[in-house]
């Protein structure tokens, strides 16, 4: 079972970054769940999805103790780090975000997503950056599920970016080996 | 056709339509926009017809006029729309018209706020317009079951001639999950010959919900008494989940519901026999689960997203026999599994 919490500001990603996990999870058939954040919260910093993944039938598609967040700002950081199950894993973009301290019974994982994602050329994919990391480190769902998965995110006229995005995941796997 | 990723309210529109539902009138409301906005691209291209109206009073009298010419007719709101549409709710129920209404409740009272909330219950199940009358009522968990509850509902108004509404709330509307369109089993439904569909070669036909001599009105309202006591003896439904040896038995319908069953699943892994007991209908009310549940009962809990209304529905189905508690959250506010737990706990004597 994972429960995640894909947080950022709006433009990030961070809601297809979820849709993914949970189109890759569908894709395995597992069950999936899919809730955005859609209240006043939206109107200030961040805007963020819940995702579960899991072989088990799924009771609350709301999480209020996630396994995973992914944290790509730091409003979304300061909110969703305290909800962490002890244990859990924080992965955050070391790029927009100074973590300077926080909790110590989790797993911290730093990406400098925006730079990497400039490295290849498209600072859009940094999202993609931080979904290769976030599969490298949890193996929540397999890279070729997410690929095929991309291609039902992506509306055809944009597949020309498949390549692209594909990069980005193999950059932030890499940056974590 | 295989599952696809759907969110609640464009797998309302996509459901309805396969059920033949060609008509829509709506306004728009956070959190169901989603539903019209499919809508308006789906019609069109089974030559069906979507219309933003002018307001949700001008909407549901459109359902009203489409529903009195024999079309499968649905509108979609959230819940400060659906109290406007209550005067039209009430005369269609009058002139026993079938059609389909869609609630995706928001929290209460006045506009309130956007956040998911059930607070519309008493308004759902217990007439919510004025008169005698009673609209069939689902509220759905899943997306899937929100599908397959639609697809269902419009031959369920059509055999009743009744109003159906499925009550879900933002959380349901919002969230995206597989789905599947399976083709229901359908009911043998009479031909619709009351409709208004031009009189040639044939009687006038009049849907009307106007009776001003008052034994005639009485006879009308026995035989609207009449359909919804038919629903009571055949239209419950209920989910039980371990309740086999349950001591607590926890009710709760909808998004709580789910919540809910990973509260039962973490209070057994503290020794504590707790169940589910999940109405899917919530009129006809499953009065008849009730009856089905162990000896080994001791309380009942409900969870709702309310201040406690669907409470006393069980209050009446319990009948005394054992303390019904109540734990509730409102005005869009999400019960947490460990708040429920804790309550729960309390009442079967704390931490073990």
């Amino acid at each position: 079972m994972a429960e995640m919490i894909f947080a950022g500001f709006g433009g990030q990603g961070v809601m297809s970054m979820g849709m993914m996990v949970a189109y890759a999870g569908m894709i395995e058939e597992k069950n999936v769940s899919w809730i955005p954040s859609y209240g006043p919260e939206m109107r200030g910093g961040t805007a963020n999805c819940a995702v579960v993944v899991t072989a088990d039938e799924i009771g609350s598609p709301i999480i209020t103790e996630p396994d995973v967040v992914v944290a790509m700002n730091l409003p979304s950081m300061t909110k969703f780090e305290p909800m962490l199950k002890p244990g859990g894993m924080l992965i955050y973009n070391s790029s927009l975000i100074d973590r300077k301290e926080g909790r110590d019974d989790i797993t911290v994982i730093a990406v400098p997503a925006n730079d990497l994602a400039s490295e290849l050329g498209n600072t859009r994919v940094a999202n993609m950056i931080v979904m290769g990391t976030l599969l490298a480190k949890t193996k929540i769902v397999g890279v070729e599920s997410i690929k095929k998965a991309l291609r039902q995110v992506l509306p055809a006229h944009r597949h020309d970016l498949l390549g692209v995005n594909e990069d980005a995941m193999k950059r932030g796997a890499e940056y974590v080996k | 056709m295989a599952k696809q990723l759907m969110k609640g309210n464009e797998a309302i529109g996509e459901a309805a339509i396969q059920a033949g539902c060609r008509y829509f009138f709506g306004y728009p409301i956070t959190p169901q926009n989603e539903v019209p906005e499919y809508m308006s691209r789906r019609l069109p291209e089974v030559g069906g017809v979507f219309l933003q109206a002018e307001s949700e009073v001008a909407a549901i009298n459109m359902v009203y006029g489409a529903a009195g010419a024999g079309a499968r007719v649905m509108t979609s709101s959230s819940s400060p729309g659906i109290s406007l549409k209550q005067e039209g709710i009430s005369y269609i129920a009058g002139s026993e018209l079938p059609c389909v209404i869609i609630n995706i409740i928001r929290g209460g009272p006045g506009l309130g706020g956007i956040q998911p909330a059930q607070s519309d219950y008493f308004q759902a199940t217990k007439g919510g317009g004025h008169g005698d009358y009673n609209l069939f009522v689902f509220a759905p968990a899943s997306v899937q079951e929100m599908v397959d509850l639609i697809m269902e509902s419009f031959d369920i108004a059509d055999y009743y001639r009744n109003p159906v509404m499925i009550m879900g709330d933002g959380t349901l509307g919002q969230m995206m999950e597989p789905v599947e369109f399976k083709a229901i089993k359908k009911r043998d439904l009479p031909p619709k010959d009351w409709a208004t569909t031009g009189c040639v070669g044939r009687e006038h036909n009049i849907i009307n919900s106007l009776a001003l001599v008052a034994e005639n009105l009485e006879k009308h309202n026995w035989k609207l008494q009449e359909k919804y006591k038919q629903m009571k003896e055949n239209e419950q439904r209920w989910e039980l989940y371990k309740t086999e040896d349950a001591e607590l038995v926890m009710v709760a319908y909808g998004t709580t519901a789910r919540i809910v069953k990973s509260v039962v699943n973490k209070l057994r892994e503290q020794g504590i026999k707790a169940g589910l007991l999940r109405p899917i209908t919530i009129f006809p009310y499953p009065e008849k689960a009730f009856a089905l549940l162990p000896d080994s009962v001791k309380a009942f809990l409900t969870v709702e997203m309310s201040a406690g209304q669907m409470v006393q529905d069980v209050r009446l189905a319990v009948n005394g026999k054992r303390p019904v508690h109540f734990c509730g959250r409102t005005g869009g506010i999400i019960p947490t599994p460990a708040e429920i737990t804790k309550v729960a706990m309390e009442i079967m004597g704390g931490e073990r």
